[in-house]
């Protein structure tokens, strides 16, 4: 199974995105956001980074590069699409996911091993995980909360679309102390912290994150 | 102003020029007519004013630094030495490994958050104008008092811009120093570290060879920013009435340099340039001077070529800008057209300026008239050499001649109160308020970071070959011997790369001091050096490269003596070193070397008010046996944690050992008075399971190094002969101060 890993000028984390995919047992495809060409990949993830150097806001001007239009498209069709941190903002500012992220509310740039309750399950990207399962997997970013209208937050909560909430102290002032929320589908997932960093106890707190890459491989071969 | 030309330069040598204030001394002014045969043209005498700034010409620093060539290191490890814009270190597998500290002082005073982050971003060019991937980042900082108004000023902007900058490029911050002391009030210290790898044969060198090459600069437009930063900033003591001196400092954008970087290692991996040299201090005036001396020497250059992004700025104000995120390629024309393709796709601005010609001087044109004709050695490295006088400060033997007289925690609650408080002073506090706003996982190759001994980054995921860094400076023992200070300096860094059981291998430093026109204060300069080059050579360290920051005083008062040294090592596998902590009860605590009592210049002292008193001697020697001790546990597993002394003593290492995995310790200590506070050098605490005892003990007689068993782990409290002081005590004490003092 084939995942791509898209690179924008300024993303920072593709590398780690592609080995952390590697590890999961699939095969990482490099994506450039000028192309305009998914290269036969079955899954896509936007990983973090400051792409664009957050001009305008973050993911505004990720959101129109040649890439997406081909992504945008394949995720409507059901193609697994995995936003993380700066890809989660490139997910709402695309449309493809709903609110915004904002700010932390102490107005820092936040790094720190976060702990996690997974709430959703039936995502393409959380299979491998059970519902009420606490994980820590890194959070670091300067706009991480999480905010959206009361009508959409009621839907999200109302239709099971937050798959993980942050843990004890609200790290940013997300709404409802949402990590990651999904679309109607459950293919598109967007998620604040890096699961990507947690794929092994030697350079990541634990190996917590590792599961959301073996999740879409499970998603795939079923 | 009307255009000055080399022609105009010859036909009105009587021009009065603005030389002072440029920076230039009436006797440097006179020194470049005579090399001219003519008055400069404006143009050559802003090359010359910022070239032969102290920043960029080292010109009161250099008839010491010397020392480093003539008490070199004998070693095959060193594959670029002092010189080029970083050293090069052999560690094994093919790679190689370059590492610099660069201070960013002045202009992070001036203003915090871009000059912190332009000091990042010009140390990550430096590696990468080697040919390097840049892996990491640190950043040793020095601030006034922590409750001072200035502090609360500097520091959250200085952090914000160091994280900021460093974030945004993808580099993980795997360490650095954040101290306070009232001398660094209104000159913050803000030394940042880079580390890259690169395969030997990757290496680049600042370098302009081949008639007919073509220079080529690419990266960011040039504009008005940073203009003289070296010459009138970095080179000049602080007034406390003068004007505001913002102008002079860079404005950076990260977003850029990292395009830059990944743009760079694309042309350097499919071997495009010939040479290659980053624009930071000087800007354009330092990189074509450097790279056509680098070469035989001739260059023509083009200035009206250079992308601009103000079209008003003369062709001083181009040579002299230190807009950020530049760099200057010499290309072969055969590969132009490719280099200018992968620019094209990265979206970089390039833009061939000139070639290397066959002569032996550096000619610059504007529209076609010439401004600037000279033999670029003698703005790039034949600068001015200053031998300037030097005498030992009258207070030295005053503080040395002090007794300290502080309280000696003897019963259970001095013990306790002692603890707490060092736990909770601003230079031992948790960091986390500081290092939470870097990213330390970015590259997926962190090892170790902040609060362990030292960084550590893997850099082969197969073979799992890695690297360690750390910084450090004792400013308080420099102050009361420089000499001994630097050597201080020097091991304990070296120690702390030892303690997770890599082997140092070479050294970088940062000589931060106050101004070399007071003769106390070069004193103070050449003591360090002294100590430095003999302790190097004793420790059979190579030292790579460094960086001296002078004019780090306001009026009359200079900074301590901070010599910021920086020591890499190499180790096999990063998956057998020894972690900082225990995650577990039931291992015996061991403490390993000599403990005498060695209060001047300790935390308790300077808590207390007391800066003077003798500083202890290095014995580089047992240093050495330690570190082997320390290797060697590493490479048999003896050690399941270990953990350098240093400020506060073994109560901030137990402190900050019990804290990191919440297990406690109950620990039973002779001369609790002074074993608890005292800072001698060479002691490093170890945790072991009890069956590795024999292991340690035989260890430690080889190599000759005292080694008592102190306590064993376990519980939920610190005990330290029978005071028990609840972790969650320690804790909120530890991790309070920071964000009560910065929000």
């Amino acid at each position: 199974m084939k995942v791509g890993v898209v690179t924008f000028p300024g993303t920072l984390d593709d590398r780690d995105a592609a080995r952390a995919a590697t590890h999961a047992g699939t095969t990482a495809v490099s994506l450039w956001h000028n192309d305009a060409d998914l290269k036969g990949v079955d899954a896509v993830i936007l990983p973090g980074g400051f792409s664009y150097g957050d001009y305008l806001r973050c993911g505004a001007i990720s959101r129109f590069a040649p890439v997406m239009e081909k992504i945008i498209d394949a995720a409507n069709g059901g193609m697994p699409l995995l936003g993380i941190c700066n890809g989660f903002q490139v997910l709402c500012e695309a449309h493809l996911l709903p609110g915004a992220l904002t700010r932390n509310h102490e107005l820092h740039f936040l790094c720190r091993d976060q702990k996690l309750e997974i709430t959703n399950n039936q995502t393409a990207w959380t299979t491998s995980y059970k519902v009420g399962q606490e994980i820590v997997i890194p959070l670091k970013n300067g706009e991480g909360s999480f905010q959206c209208d009361d009508a959409t937050l009621a839907a999200l909560e109302g239709e099971g679309r937050i798959i993980a909430r942050y843990v004890g102290e609200n790290p940013n002032g997300s709404r409802n102390k949402i990590a990651g929320i999904t679309n109607e589908r459950g293919n598109v997932v967007g998620l604040m912290p890096h699961p990507e960093h947690a794929i092994d106890a030697l350079t990541g707190p634990t190996a917590d994150g590792l599961a959301f890459f073996t999740s879409v491989l499970n998603a795939m071969v079923k | 102003m009307a255009l000055d030309t080399v022609a105009i330069a010859q036909a009105n040598p009587d021009t009065n020029q603005p030389f002072a204030e440029l920076g230039l001394k009436g006797d440097e002014y006179d020194r470049i007519k005579e090399i001219l045969g003519r008055r400069p043209t404006s143009s050559e005498l802003a090359m010359y004013s910022v070239m032969w700034s102290e920043h960029c010409s080292y010109k009161s620093s250099k008839v010491h630094l010397k020392q480093f060539g003539d008490k070199a290191v004998k070693t095959d490890a060193l594959l670029v030495g002092i010189g080029e814009n970083a050293g090069v270190v052999d560690v094994g597998q093919g790679y190689a490994v370059t590492f610099k500290i660069e201070s960013h002082n002045h202009p992070s005073f001036i203003e915090p958050y871009q000059g912190a982050a332009t000091g990042v971003g010009g140390i990550v060019r430096d590696i990468l104008t080697m040919g390097a991937r840049p892996i990491a980042v640190m950043d040793p900082l020095r601030f006034g008092p922590a409750d001072a108004a200035d502090t609360r000023r500097v520091l959250p902007g200085i952090i914000a811009g160091v994280g900021g900058y460093g974030n945004c490029l993808g580099l993980p911050n795997i360490g650095g120093e954040v101290v306070f002391d009232e001398t660094y009030i209104g000159n913050p210290l803000v030394n940042a570290l880079c580390v890259g790898v690169m395969k030997h044969s990757d290496i680049k060198l600042a370098k302009a060879a081949g008639a007919g090459n073509l220079v080529v600069l690419y990266g960011a437009k040039t504009g008005g920013d940073g203009i003289g930063g070296v010459s009138v900033l970095a080179s000049e003591t602080f007034d406390a009435t003068g004007p505001a001196k913002r102008p002079a400092v860079q404005v950076g954008d990260p977003f850029v340099e990292k395009v830059l970087i990944e743009c760079s290692l694309e042309i350097f991996a499919e071997d495009l340039v010939v040479g290659i040299q980053d624009l930071g201090g000087a800007g354009l005036s330092c990189a074509t001077s450097e790279l056509a001396s680098g070469g035989s020497g001739g260059m023509k250059v083009e200035l009206d070529r250079v992308p601009l992004r103000d079209a008003t700025l003369s062709p001083e104000e181009i040579l002299m800008s230190e807009s950020q995120e530049r760099m200057c390629a010499i290309v072969e024309p055969k590969h132009i057209e490719r280099f200018l393709e992968i620019c094209k796709k990265w979206d970089v601005t390039v833009t061939v300026i000139g070639e290397v010609t066959d002569g032996e001087r550096l000619e610059i044109t504007w529209h076609g008239d010439l401004i600037v004709d000279v033999p670029p050695r003698t703005v790039a490295h034949d600068g001015p050499v200053y031998n300037r006088p030097l005498a030992k400060p009258e207070y030295i033997d005053r503080v040395n001649a002090e007794v300290i007289n502080v309280p000696r925690p003897e019963t259970a609650e001095q013990i306790k109160e002692t603890v707490l408080k060092l736990a909770a002073t601003p230079n031992l506090a948790d960091k986390s308020w500081v290092t939470s706003q870097y990213d330390r996982y970015v590259q997926g190759n962190t090892i170790q970071s902040q609060p362990d001994d030292s960084g550590m980054v893997r850099i082969d995921e197969k073979t799992n070959l890695g690297v360690a860094i750390a910084t450090d400076a004792n400013a308080n023992w420099s102050y009361l011997n420089p000499y001994e200070g630097a050597k201080l300096a020097l091991a304990e860094a070296a120690r702390n790369i030892a303690t997770a059981g890599a082997k140092p291998l070479a050294v970088t430093n940062c000589l931060n001091f106050g101004s070399p026109e007071d003769p106390g204060v070069m004193w103070q300069f050449a003591e360090t050096v002294r100590g430095l080059a003999d302790g190097c050579l004793e420790m059979g360290l190579p030292v790579t490269g460094g960086n001296v920051s002078f004019y780090n005083q306001t009026g009359a008062v200079a900074i301590l003596p901070t010599p910021v040294i920086g020591v890499l090592g190499v180790i096999d596998d990063v998956r057998t070193r020894t972690p900082m902590s225990f995650d577990r009860a039931g291992l015996e605590l061991y403490l390993l070397g000599d403990t005498h009592d060695d209060l001047a210049g300790s935390e308790w002292a300077y808590m207390h008010g007391q800066r003077g008193g003798k500083a202890p001697i290095a014995d580089l020697q047992r240093e050495m046996r330690l570190i082997d001790l320390l290797v060697a546990g590493r490479t048999s597993q003896i050690f399941t944690a270990a953990h350098d002394l240093s400020q506060g003593g073994l109560s901030a290492t137990l402190t900050e050992m019990v804290l990191r995995h919440n297990i406690g310790a109950e620990i039973n200590i002779e001369n609790v008075g002074t074993t608890l506070i005292s800072e001698s050098p060479g002691r490093v605490v170890v945790a072991i399971e009890p069956a590795k005892a024999d292991a340690v003990l035989a260890l430690a007689a080889k190599q000759k190094i005292a080694a008592i068993k102190i306590g064993t782990t376990g519980g939920s409290s610190l005990v330290i002969n029978g005071a028990d002081i609840p972790l969650s005590q320690l804790r909120k004490a530890h991790t309070e101060t920071f964000p009560r003092l910065f929000g």
